[in-house]
């Protein structure tokens, strides 16, 4: 067995609880986030993902104590984003036993932070999220705050620039994706491999088992996914899943 | 996790809470000089010295820590603790499909059977994130190997002084049971 890629959770953290989005907006309540935990960690996951979707829009800082409550539950590493606007912030986040923080919003309003988070934790402790959709008017741009926020930039070009600022692994997000099943969007994940030396995780969209063997074959060193986790189709109802040593058998 | 297992821990710096202690364990990741800085200027250079060499207390170093017992690193070009003799070089691959860091869960083949190592299921896999690795001057000191672009020593031993280059604190049972195996050394 070599290396494998990860199979990685994304949980949303909003008002305290763990909700679900579609394409970044409507959040529903799917449940307690520590008891999702629990059941992730029985269930061997590769990693989680926790991202707070409200820090950046209101400008908040972390929901330390709920971070904390949920990596003292977690055998597993764990990345965290929302909020991780300054250097303090990111430390306070990696005292509490975070592996990696997770960085959008600061992409366009502070640059400077991924390396300087970069100098003192690695450079595998900061993941740059790129949120991206299709404008009506043709073409993909990134974006930020949550989805709501566009850049000047294209998925690629803010990729590159993640890398290039200190980023050692990308998250590819797309928002026309999230929640709808469609499958992951393996051209711009080619793209985007082909453009950075760094990893490159996938997500929205996952909808089967045969996404995360297609996004092996693609190159991607993660598979991210939320809804195929915590709902059962088809009517969504809540119960968390996970392919347990998918790659290891 | 050591709570979760039952063992009391204290994450420490002072002296005597050190000289005091069963066991120790040399976390960390991050630069290996500002790792050899910390601990020169929280004066633990010479407390280590004490308890690992002359008491032979176990010590068990955990990523940048395993790499801190080493002589010298590739990493800021500057020395190490000394514990074991083996040097800490960086990753450099041709085939740009290894990427560095080496990050993710991959298996171990076990060189040895040491204490630590003892009764562990068949084929368990581990986290790693490292961009340095390990390379020991005697061979008796390997306790397993990891492939990734090349085998490279992902655990050591010798005598008291235990590396280990993955995470067994973010590994699931399969670094629960090594973690429970080393506390009762």
């Amino acid at each position: 067995m070599a290396l494998q890629p990860r199979i990685i959770p994304v949980l949303l953290l909003h008002k305290g609880g763990l909700y679900k989005t579609k394409q970044f907006k409507k959040p529903s309540y799917v449940g307690d986030p520590i008891n999702a935990v629990r059941i992730f960690n029985e269930k061997e996951v590769d990693e989680l993902l926790i991202l707070d979707i409200n820090c950046s829009k209101e400008n908040k800082e972390p929901n330390y104590t709920l971070i904390e409550d949920i990596v003292s539950e977690a055998f597993m590493p764990v990345g965290y984003g929302g909020g991780i606007s300054s250097l303090e912030i990111a430390k306070k986040v990696f005292q509490l036993g975070v592996e990696k923080v997770v960085i959008n919003s600061a992409l366009e309003r502070n640059k400077e932070l991924l390396s300087q988070i970069a100098s003192i934790y690695g450079a595998q402790a900061v993941v740059a999220s790129i949120d991206y959709k299709k404008s009506f008017l043709g073409g993909t741009k990134a974006y930020f705050i949550s989805g709501s926020k566009k850049s000047v930039h294209s998925p690629i070009e803010l990729a590159q620039m993640a890398a290039k600022s200190g980023a050692g692994e990308l998250i590819l997000n797309s928002i026309d994706r999230e929640n709808t099943y469609q499958g992951y969007d393996f051209e711009l994940l080619k793209q985007v491999i082909s453009s950075v030396q760094i990893p490159v995780v996938v997500s929205g969209g996952a909808n089967t088992n045969a996404d995360f063997d297609a996004a092996k074959q693609a190159g991607a060193s993660g598979m991210a996914a939320g809804s195929m986790f915590v709902y059962q189709r088809p009517h969504n109802a809540v119960l968390i899943s996970y392919p347990s040593n998918y790659f290891y058998r | 996790m050591l709570a979760y297992i039952g063992i009391e821990s204290r994450i420490s710096a002072v002296h005597s809470q050190i000289t005091t202690s069963d066991h120790l364990i040399l976390p960390g990741v991050g630069h290996f000089q500002h790792g050899m800085e910390q601990l020169e200027d929280l004066g633990l250079v010479d407390v280590l010295k004490q308890v690992v060499l002359e008491n032979e207390i176990p010590i068990l170093g955990i990523c940048l820590g395993m790499q801190l017992l080493t002589k010298h690193s590739e990493e800021g070009n500057i020395n190490g603790l000394n514990f074991i003799d083996a040097l800490t070089k960086k990753f450099d691959f041709q085939d740009a499909t290894f990427k560095v860091p080496h990050m993710g869960w991959n298996s171990v083949e076990f060189k040895k059977d040491s204490p630590i190592n003892k009764g562990v299921v068949s084929n368990p896999r581990y986290y790693f994130v490292h961009s340095y690795f390990v390379e020991c001057a005697n061979q008796d000191d390997i306790l397993c190997t990891t492939s990734y672009g090349k085998n490279f020593v992902s655990g050591f031993q010798n005598q008291n002084i235990f590396g280990l280059q993955f995470h067994p604190e973010k590994s699931h049972r399969f670094g629960m049971e090594i973690l429970a195996n080393f506390c009762k050394i």
